[in-house]
Parts: C-alpha cells; sequence; structure tokens
C-alpha cells in the first residue's frame, strides 16, 4: 500500500510533482500514467526518499521508507535511469546490494537463474543491453521479496517476449497480494496489464479510477451521427469547443457535444437522424483526451508553470 | 494470454535488518569488484616501494660525482629518500578515494545504494572505514618495504644511512602509511561533498598542489604563519624526521590533519543526509 498526501516537489522554480493525492492497493496492478516528464520518474523518487518533497507526504505500508529497518523487504524498485556501475558484474551488483540485508549468495543465483541472466552474470553490467538490464534490474528489485514493486518504465528496450515475461511477472506478483506499480508514457501497455489507473500530466492528477471507467469517462465525448442532412447538422453543432470530422457524404463524428444534446438539436431543427452512436474510446483515445486538457491549458496561456522532465 | 511462462519468484526465508557490519561488507563487495580499484592500488603499492629504491640506486650510482654541499644536504635528510614514493602514491590513493564515491554519481549506482541503505550515513561510513582499512593493509607493507630495499641499496655505499632503531624512524615510516590513509579519506569526503569526478580530483589537487607553493609567493612571515597549518604540510609533519620553526611536530600534525579529515567527512555526511540523490 503507497499512500501520497498533497505530495509536491518543486526543483528550483519549477514544480514537477503538484499535490499529488492518491493510494496504490495492494493484489493488483496499478499503473501510473503520464506523458513524459509529467513527474511519474520524480513521484517514484519521492517514494524511496531518494529526494525530499518540497510539501506533503508519502509512505509505504504506512512507514515513511527511510524508516524502514530492512527496506529491500518492503519495497522493491527499478528506476528509470540506469542505476548499475557499469564496470561492476551483474553478481557482483546484486551481491553488494544483497549483503546490505545480510541476504547470500544463494539468494543471488536464485534471481540471476529466475530472470534469464545466468550466462552473463560474470560479465561487466557496461556491456549489457537494455534489455539484460531492464533483467537486472527486475532481479534487484526482487531480491529482498518486497510486499511492494515500484516499476518505472520496466518494458522499455524489452523484445516482445520480455515485454510479455514482464507482464505475467507483473501479474503474477500481484495476484500473490503484493502491491505493483508500474509507470509508463503507453496507454497500450498499461491495457493488457493494470486493473487501476493513476493518470498524472504536467505533476498533477488527472485521474485515479480503474481501467474501465477512465474508458467509460472518456468514451461518449466521439458521437457518430448518421443524417441524410448532414451539412445541415454540420452547422447547427458547430462552436468553438466542438470538432466534427466528415467521414462519408451522410456520416458525421462529432466530438465535444454529447449524444443528448445532438439528437435535441436535430428534433429541434427537424433534422431526420439515421444513427446516434456515443462512440467507445479506445483506451489510448482516453488518454489522449484525458492529458489533452492539460496540453491545451498550458499552450492557451502564456507559460504558467514549464515543468521539463527532470534528468536523473 | 501468452505463451511465455513465468517462473514464480522464489520466496525470502527470513528477512535481515541493515547493519553497519553488513553495509561494510557490501561496501567492500563494491570495492573489490571494480578495475579503478585494481590498478589504482597496484599504482600506490609499485610507485611506493619503486621510488625509494630507484632513487636510492640512482644517488648512490652518481653519488661520487656529486659536490660535498650537495652530499651533505642529502645526508641531512637521509629518511626523504627512502619514503619518496609517499609524494608518487598519495595521488594514486586521491584519486580512487574520490572515485569511490563519485563513480557512484556517475553511474548511478547511488540511487541503487541509498534505496538499499536510505538512512544513508552508513553508506559513507563503510565506505570511509573499507577504504581507510584497505590503503593502511597495503600501504604499511608498501613503505616498510620500500623504507628497508632503499637502505639496502644506501648502505652497500656505505651513505644515508639511517637504522630502523633511530629515535622516530618508526614512527616516520609508520606515519607515512597514516598519511595516505588520511589522504584516502580527506579525498573520498571532497568526493562526496564535490560529487563529480573530475571537480573532485580538481579540489583534491588545489588544496594539496597548487595552493602550498603558492603560498610561497606572499611574504616569508605570512607563508610561514600559515604553510605549516595546511592539510598537506600537517599531515606530512607525520613523516618527517626533522622539524624547523615552520613545520608542525609530528603529533600535533597527525591530529591537525584528522581534524581536517574529519571536518571533511561531517560536511559530507551533512549533504548527504540533505541533498537529493
Amino acid at each position: 500500500m503507497i499512500e501520497a498526501r498533497a505530495l509536491t516537489k518543486d526543483y528550483g522554480d519549477k514544480r514537477a510533482v503538484d499535490e499529488l493525492t492518491f493510494t496504490v492497493r495492494p493484489g493488483i496492478v496499478t499503473g501510473f500514467l503520464g506523458p513524459n516528464g509529467a513527474g511519474k520518474s520524480t513521484t517514484m523518487r519521492l517514494i524511496l526518499g531518494l529526494d525530499s518533497p518540497t510539501s506533503g507526504d508519502v509512505t509505504v505500508n504506512g512507514s515513511h521508507y527511510r524508516d524502514f529497518p530492512a527496506p529491500l523487504h518492503e519495497v522493491g524498485a527499478i528506476l528509470e535511469a540506469r542505476s548499475v556501475h557499469g564496470g561492476r558484474s551483474a553478481y557482483n551488483h546484486l551481491l553488494a546490494l544483497a549483503q546490505t540485508h545480510g541476504i547470500g549468495r544463494r539468494r543471488v543465483r536464485e534471481l540471476i537463474d529466475l530472470v534469464g541472466l545466468e550466462d552473463v552474470a560474470g560479465k561487466r553490467a557496461g556491456k549489457f543491453s537494455l534489455g539484460m538490464g531492464q533483467r537486472l534490474g527486475i532481479a534487484t528489485a526482487l531480491l529482498g521479496d518486497p510486499s511492494t514493486l515500484l516499476l518505472d518504465e520496466p518494458v522499455n528496450g524489452l523484445d516482445p517476449e520480455g515485454i510479455q515475461w514482464i507482464r505475467n511477472l507483473l501479474l503474477a506478483l500481484a495476484a500473490e497480494g503484493r502491491t505493483v506499480f508500474v509507470s509508463s508514457h503507453l496507454m497500450s501497455e498499461m491495457a493488457v496489464t493494470a486493473d487501476h489507473l493513476i493518470v498524472i500530466g504536467r505533476g498533477r492528477l488527472i485521474a485515479d479510477a480503474s481501467v474501465d471507467e477512465v474508458v467509460r469517462r472518456a468514451s461518449g465525448r466521439l458521437v457518430r451521427v448518421r443524417s441524410p442532412q448532414a451539412d445541415q447538422l454540420r452547422a447547427l453543432v458547430a462552436g468553438p469547443e466542438v470538432t466534427v470530422t466528415s467521414l462519408q457524404r451522410e456520416l458525421l463524428e462529432i466530438a465535444g457535444v454529447t449524444a443528448d444534446a445532438i439528437g435535441e438539436l436535430a428534433a429541434e431543427h427537424g433534422i431526420v437522424l439515421h444513427e446516434l452512436t456515443p462512440l467507445q474510446a479506445s483506451l489510448e483515445e482516453a488518454f489522449m483526451e484525458l492529458t489533452r486538457d492539460e496540453l491545451e491549458f498550458h499552450h492557451a496561456e502564456p507559460a504558467p508553470r514549464e515543468v521539463e522532465e527532470v534528468a536523473a | 494470454m501468452s505463451g511465455v511462462a513465468v517462473p514464480s519468484v522464489p520466496r525470502l526465508g527470513h528477512a535481515g535488518r541493515i547493519s553497519q557490519r553488513r553495509v561494510a561488507l557490501s561496501e567492500w563487495t563494491k570495492l573489490r569488484s571494480v578495475r579503478s580499484t585494481r590498478w589504482s592500488l597496484l599504482a600506490a603499492t609499485a610507485l611506493t616501494i619503486g621510488f625509494p629504491i630507484l632513487f636510492s640506486a640512482i644517488l648512490s650510482a652518481r653519488w661520487g660525482h656529486l659536490d660535498p654541499a650537495e652530499r651533505a644536504d642529502h645526508s641531512a635528510h637521509p629518511l626523504e629518500v627512502s619514503l619518496a614514493g609517499v609524494n608518487v602514491s598519495q595521488l594514486a590513493i586521491a584519486v580512487l578515494g574520490v572515485l569511490v564515491i563519485t563513480a557512484e554519481y556517475s553511474t548511478g549506482m547511488i540511487r541503487a545504494s541509498l534505496t538499499a541503505v536510505p538512512r544513508r550515513l552508513p553508506v559513507l561510513w563503510a565506505k570511509t572505514g573499507v577504504y581507510a582499512v584497505v590503503t593502511f593493509a597495503l600501504m604499511l607493507p608498501s613503505v616498510v618495504i620500500g623504507y628497508f630495499a632503499s637502505q639496502a641499496i644506501l648502505d652497500r655505499h656505505h651513505i644515508m644511512q639511517i637504522p630502523f632503531s633511530h629515535p622516530g624512524v618508526p614512527r616516520a615510516v609508520i606515519g607515512s602509511a597514516g598519511y595516505l590513509v588520511l589522504v584516502g579519506i580527506f579525498a573520498l569526503a571532497i568526493g562526496a561533498i564535490v560529487r563529480n569526478t573530475a571537480g573532485g580530483i580538481a579540489a583534491f589537487s588545489a588544496i594539496f598542489f597548487v595552493i602550498p607553493p603558492l603560498l610561497n609567493l606572499l611574504p616569508s612571515s605570512w607563508n610561514d604563519a600559515i604553510s605549516p597549518y595546511l592539510p598537506d604540510s600537517a599531515g606530512r609533519s607525520m613523516f618527517m624526521l626533522t622539524h624547523g620553526s615552520h613545520s608542525l611536530a609530528p603529533w600535533p600534525g597527525f591530529a591537525l590533519f584528522v581534524g581536517y579529515c574529519a571536518l571533511a567527512l561531517a560536511l559530507a555526511a551533512v549533504l548527504l543526509r540533505r541533498r537529493d540523490a
């Protein structure tokens, strides 16, 4: 269980994380979603105590990460930026981290086997491909058999088989009752793995809901209309918030007006409708829809708060 | 959904806690498992032993060609040749001391280290302790071998002899190894403060190699008042046999150098706790 309360982090005068409040529950995979630079990595660093919050608070299982007597047993983490000395072998990297908790060599070898690095465990980690680096990251995260997993973009650089492997691993870990918190900037990735989503944009919380709910919420904002008087209807619904796409001569897709409003408008003006369908959005579209407001808001106003991706 | 089987994650029975001893073991693993350690320590050992032998051989061979004044000058400081390696190997010890901590920042390893030990300070203490023990374990035999080898060469030509039983010699020989250990600690603390390899080595070089000769440009009364208290000359008094009026006695010098190291480490500790990693 991870709990963030009004979590805020400024780097100089740039706000990377802005009053985030959310709870990540055990037993399910929670996706942490947002465009690049939204503040996902910063939030992860705040959870791990690598950075201190400017204000607000975040705890894991009720404690601050720093206060755990055996933190590797509580939380296993993969951070987005590499955190391995390239001159050290994978085996020695894992061993050094294991030794801080008195975890033995047998466990280190077990995890090397689990992630399939047994052939290269003695090689310098700097020579590893991105995928091998991610596998080493997974082994590091699982070293202490933690009840909470924090994974920042874990599928980056993996081949399709590796991606599939991680997905199954995450689902299995969640099924064992662990808390699994996975960040990604790809909605499609989350669609197949996550049960619950926390979506942020420019450091602020945009959505905290189940995957189904996020889709439902974004759905219906796009309405398909079939009418012999399409041109007439198009003129009627026109407005600054409305976009109309003409797919065929009598077929329109209208965004920015609800199906109810279109129906009433049509009735009022005696326009015949052959079809009026609120469209089910894909998760990808839902994500675009959710983050669009943030981006538009930003472009409309002259730079109220520019948040750049903070270099790790 | 997929044909990729996931082996279940093996459970870990007991839950060990972080302890200073465990973190020290971890830092020992880190230190011994990178190449820069081997090369730096090999260089430091070779230089500490090699330079006294080389210089003794050159002096022995050229002794007949030296004028009496120069001979007298060398004979007045017989131990300096036998401990000549310390002056060179201190650079290798310092560079590795800086690297021990800055390499963690340049590679990102520091995030893994501080995630494993989120209270952070045990990592700094362990790095310092392990590095100090390793340098002492290598440098003490090196200075002793360097001293005896150089004396064996000088002995054959009956020049610049100074036996181990001579007052102050055991203190100076062991003190030179102690000096190297403290140089390593000081450099490590600077590395922890600066968090950047080039910056750390530059800062160390400025304090040890640039500022001391620069003070010669000051009026000599100023230079004499300031110089003995610089880290470099305070530390060097540990392995000087004779002390002029402008240098500290061995133990006060040692105490002052230890004080500098403690100050640098304290600053490093405060910054490590406060700063974002």
